[in-house]
C-alpha cells in the first residue's frame, strides 16, 4: 500500500519544498548550498520513482540519477570554493553582505 | 492501512521520518554545523528510499558521494570560513513567512499535479536491474553524456582549485 508511485512523488515534493524554503529563508551561503543539495535529492527521488514504476528500461533512470550526483559534486566544489573566496574578501558569508555589484 | 504496521511498513516510515526530519534540521537549525549533520541524516534516508526503489547500487553511491564527499567538503568549508558560534541577528518574521508561503505554494502545486495526473506505465517493461547493464549503457548508448559529465567534473575541480588558490597567492606576494 505504501509502495506506490504517488507516495514517493509526494515525499519528493515535500523534500523539494523544504529545500526551497531553506534557499529563500536562510542567510548563510553554506546553508543555501545545503538546501540546494536537498532539492537535487528530491529530483533524484523523482527519477528513481518513475524508473521503478513507469519506465521501460530500469537502467536509464539509475544512470540519470548517477549524472545528477556527478553534477551535484561539481556544483558543490565550485560553490564551496566561491564561498571561501567570498569569505576571504568580505570576512562574511552572509548573502546580504555580498552586494558589491549593486549599482 | 494495516500494512503500515508490518515490519516493512514500519521501516519505511522510519526511513521517511529520517529523510524529512533530517531535512527539517538541515534548514531549520540555527547552528550551521547542525545543518550539515541534518543533511547527512536526510541523505542516509534518501539512500534507504533508493533501497526501497529496488536499487542498492544507487543507495551505496548516494552514501559514498553525498554523505562521504559533499558533506565532508561542506564541513571543511565551514571550518575555513565563519566561526561556528558567532551570534547572528534573527531574520524578520515577515521574510520567513514569505519564504514559507512560497515553498508551501510550490508544494501544493506539485502535490495537486501528482494527484491529478493519470500515471501510465510503459507498455513493455524490462526487469534488468543489474549493475552490469548500467555499466554497459554508460559505455555504449550514453557514452557521450558520460564523457561530458567527466569533462564537467574535471573543469569544476580545476576551477575550484584556481578559485580558492587565487586569494591566498595574492595576499602572500
Amino acid at each position: 500500500m505504501y509502495n506506490t508511485l504517488q507516495t514517493y512523488l509526494f515525499l519528493a515534493a515535500l523534500l523539494f519544498a523544504i529545500g526551497l524554503y531553506g534557499v529563500l529563508a536562510r542567510r548563510s551561503l553554506i546553508a543555501v548550498l545545503i538546501s540546494v543539495e536537498l532539492m537535487l535529492n528530491a529530483a533524484s527521488i523523482n527519477f528513481m520513482a518513475f524508473n521503478r514504476f513507469l519506465a521501460p528500461e530500469p537502467a536509464v533512470g539509475q544512470i540519470i540519477t548517477l549524472f545528477i550526483m556527478a553534477v551535484a559534486a561539481a556544483e558543490a566544489a565550485i560553490a564551496l570554493s566561491i564561498i571561501i573566496t567570498v569569505y576571504r574578501k568580505l570576512k562574511s558569508i552572509n548573502v546580504e553582505h555580498v552586494n558589491e555589484l549593486r549599482g | 492501512m494495516s500494512e503500515f504496521f508490518s515490519l516493512a511498513g514500519l521501516s519505511f516510515l522510519l526511513i521517511v521520518g529520517m529523510t524529512l526530519g533530517g531535512a527539517f534540521i538541515a534548514v531549520g537549525a540555527r547552528n550551521i554545523f547542525h545543518n550539515v549533520l541534518g543533511l547527512a541524516l536526510s541523505l542516509f534516508g534518501v539512500a534507504g528510499i533508493f533501497l526501497y526503489l529496488n536499487s542498492p547500487f544507487l543507495a551505496m553511491m548516494e552514501i559514498l558521494i553525498y554523505v562521504g564527499a559533499i558533506c565532508i567538503a561542506i564541513c571543511f568549508a565551514i571550518m575555513l570560513s565563519e566561526p561556528l558560534y558567532r551570534p547572528q541577528p534573527p531574520r524578520k518574521p515577515i521574510k520567513l513567512l514569505g519564504a514559507g508561503v512560497g515553498a508551501g505554494l510550490v508544494f501544493l502545486v506539485l502535490a495537486s499535479l501528482v494527484r491529478k495526473t493519470a500515471w501510465i506505465p510503459a507498455a513493455s517493461r524490462g526487469d534488468d536491474w543489474s549493475v552490469a547493464t548500467i555499466g554497459h549503457y554508460l559505455l555504449t548508448k550514453y557514452a557521450l553524456i558520460f564523457e561530458a559529465i567527466s569533462l564537467i567534473l574535471l573543469v569544476a575541480m580545476l576551477g575550484a582549485i584556481v578559485n580558492a588558490k587565487n586569494g591566498r597567492g595574492r595576499t602572500e606576494s
